[in-house]
């Protein structure tokens, strides 16, 4: 199946400097009940987002009016606990593309690399730099040039680098997908199968 | 031939090809599913009109949303019916093996996939669930997965995979009384933090691993991954083997002769080299309890809770964060406060040595007043078993709630949550916030302080009510 392509991102950012958050703050279990892969992003950060009696936390950031974009601008280890991928889908349905942090759980980013997600490592001075910046400057234009590595701030003179995998870079960049990368590997699967004894 | 880990060896042998600059193709020997994270992967597999590559190797079972009463009745919540039911339907449609509600090998698919004899050592399991970890008890590469990867291992039972970095924890000595395994692992989480083995995979060894049953191994395991962990693994031994000649499923095997002897050969060669080495003393491991919203956040039973001095900005935010979701203060002693809930049960501690130990403790005591205590088996087998050792009647005799076998309040997905604000000390592996309900408060902590809490009504540590038999 073909993917959406991310080549390009240039947005303003959404910030959300906490660390360790888990996916069952990005998306509660009681909304998991679902058969399909759409329609999460409603739901996404619920109980952060909402009050109990789902009127929306004006101070919460998805709700301030001043921060929108493509970007979540992030603190450490997030996406740690359930290996939930209705976290990732959450998120791309609000509207991300990318999620900028100082590192990320494993399986959260596996996750997102799968949904066309880019996970964005920076160094954590940088982020720290970076979080400051948009919160104090909400129009602030972070560019992500996935075939370069590079993270900039044009106005700001910043750039820096952030890794990726090689073979996880061409298959966003192409839009490729990695079940159809594994299907297309079905004989060497059975020539394994039959050397292979457990 | 360099000496490798244990954990290499495994991938090594299941290891399709090596992708260049790239992850590994890793081949899968046993996939487990549940009602939660599969529907997507199915619906996939029929948009791409594409069968189950191979169905034998996948097990199914419900276990998530289910309730755990009246299971004989339709679920009541549409939603989750939908989604047991797309479960059962898409098992029948793609051939593959299925427990559901009320069958008698249901139950938690960590706990039932091992007591069934699906988990053997040397397997690659993954299931879309981030505690498969567990597994990795019997010397096997367990790893929880997303729903795009099920449906991958769905379409060619292979994975595509980066090798994690290895980590070894040695634990010497040995657990004191009163302290279980899941003391343990709550200990080490607090020492390594919530993301403190990110991108790695842990082999425990040591003396306290080598003297734990099979089921506190697997409790060990299981919170592998809340720190941050891809998974964690022990090399099977006498007491791996024991547990498996007890699998009717196993000791039937005509091949388990030759397997055992083989098994013997998975372990870490001596002189190996991992990229990162801890030591712990068993003997220091206090009955422990966690004070805020992740499970890297703990102490022991009876001390303070730590002050912020030395955390980052970020960090700080998050601890102020959790303190204020808790109702908890910085540097506060958590014994005597009091409790709302007690939960037993989950994939972290819902099995029958769990239910023993708990039982042991409260047996001819009474539930503290105003103390709801949920009991919920891991599988149909741990309850027949608890009813047939006369534990489920010693629960009920003390006033608690014998429930029928499912995740139940370790998520929240059925109806067995915790109400906003109330404090439950729970057997589980996550006190996010809202973990067990919107608003609940976790304190996590293993069976025995649990049960101490069950009978007290407040925090308690656990020693003050062991019996001079226990």
């Amino acid at each position: 199946m073909k993917r959406t392509k991310f080549t390009i991102l240039k947005s303003t950012c959404v910030p959300l400097p906490l660390a360790n958050i888990d996916t069952d703050q990005i998306i509660p279990a009681r909304f998991l009940s679902s058969t399909s892969r759409e329609g999460f992003g409603k739901n996404l950060f619920r109980d952060w987002r909402y009050d109990k009696h789902g009127n929306k936390n004006e101070d919460f950031v998805l709700n301030r009016s001043e921060y929108t974009g493509s970007i979540l601008v992030t603190g450490s280890n997030f996406g740690c606990g359930s290996s939930r991928e209705h976290a990732v889908w959450a998120i791309a349905d609000h509207g991300f593309r990318a999620v900028v942090s100082d590192s990320f759980a494993d399986i959260f980013a596996g996750n997102a690399l799968n949904n066309g997600l880019l996970p964005v490592v920076i160094p954590s001075d940088t982020l720290e730099k970076l979080t400051t910046m948009i919160i104090l400057k909400p129009e602030t234009v972070v560019t992500i040039d996935l075939g370069r590595q590079l993270l900039s701030v044009e106005a700001q003179g910043i750039s820096v680098p952030f890794p990726v995998n090689p073979f996880r870079k061409e298959c966003l960049l192409r839009g490729y997908d990695n079940i159809d990368y594994l299907l297309g590997m079905k004989d060497e699967i059975i020539a394994f199968e039959k050397r292979y004894s457990p | 031939m360099e000496p490798r880990t244990l954990f290499d060896k495994i991938w090594d042998a299941h290891m399709v090809k090596s992708v260049e600059g790239g992850p590994d193709v890793l081949y899968i020997d046993r996939h487990y599913i549940h009602e939660v994270t599969s529907p997507q992967a199915f619906n996939g597999l029929k948009q791409r009109c594409i069968g189950v590559f191979r169905p034998e190797r996948t097990v199914a079972t419900a276990d998530h949303n289910i309730p755990t009463a009246d299971q004989h009745l339709p679920i009541r919540d549409a939603v989750s019916r939908a989604q047991v039911e797309a479960l059962e339907e898409n098992c029948k449609a793609f051939g593959i093996e299925h427990f559901g509600i009320g069958h008698p090998n249901n139950g938690i698919v960590h706990v039932t996939g091992p007591e069934l004899g699906y988990t053997l050592p040397g397997m690659t399991i993954v299931c879309g669930d981030s505690h498969t970890s567990t597994h990795g008890a019997f010397g096997t590469i367990a790893f929880g997965i997303g729903t795009s990867e099920v449906e991958m291992v769905l379409a060619t039972q292979c994975l595509l995979q980066t090798r994690p970095a290895r980590m070894r924890i040695t634990v010497n000595g040995s657990l004191r009384r009163g302290v279980t395994s899941k003391d343990l692992i709550l200990y080490i989480i607090s020492s390594l933090s919530t993301g403190g083995a990110t991108g790695c995979f842990v082999e425990y060894a040591g003396e306290a691993i080598s003297q734990m049953s099979m089921e506190s191994r697997m409790t060990v395991c299981n919170m592998s991954i809340e720190m941050g962990a891809r998974g964690g693994l022990i090399a099977p031994d006498e007491v791996t083997f024991g547990y498996l000649s007890e699998i009717p499923a196993f000791s039937s095997n005509p091949d388990a002769i030759r397997l055992l002897e083989k098994w013997f050969s998975l372990r870490s060669d001596p002189g190996v080299v991992f990229d990162s080495e801890l030591a712990f003393d068993a003997s220091a491991v206090p009955p422990m309890i966690t004070w805020g919203t992740n499970p890297g956040m703990g102490m022991a039973v009876n001390g303070t809770i730590p002050t912020e001095e030395g955390t980052d900005t970020e960090s700080s935010s998050s601890y102020r964060k959790s303190l204020e979701y808790m109702g908890f203060k910085s540097g506060m002693k958590l014994l005597g406060h009091p409790v709302d809930y007690v939960f037993l049960g989950s994939c972290t501690n819902g099995r029958i040595e769990d239910l023993r130990a708990f039982a042991q403790m409260v047996e001819g005591r009474k539930k503290a007043p105003g103390v709801t205590v949920l009991i919920v088996p891991g599988s149909q087998q741990v309850a027949r078993q608890a009813e047939k050792e006369g534990l489920s009647e010693i629960f009920r005799r003390a006033g608690f709630e014998m429930r029928q076998p499912g995740c139940s309040s370790c998520l929240a997905m059925n109806d067995d949550k915790i109400p906003p604000g109330k404090y439950a000390v729970s057997t589980s592996n996550r006190n996010f916030e809202g973990r067990q309900g919107p608003g609940a408060r976790t304190i996590l902590a293993g069976p025995l302080t649990a049960a101490a809490a069950a009978l007290t009504g407040v925090i308690t540590d656990p020693r003050k009510l062991l019996r001079n038999s226990d």
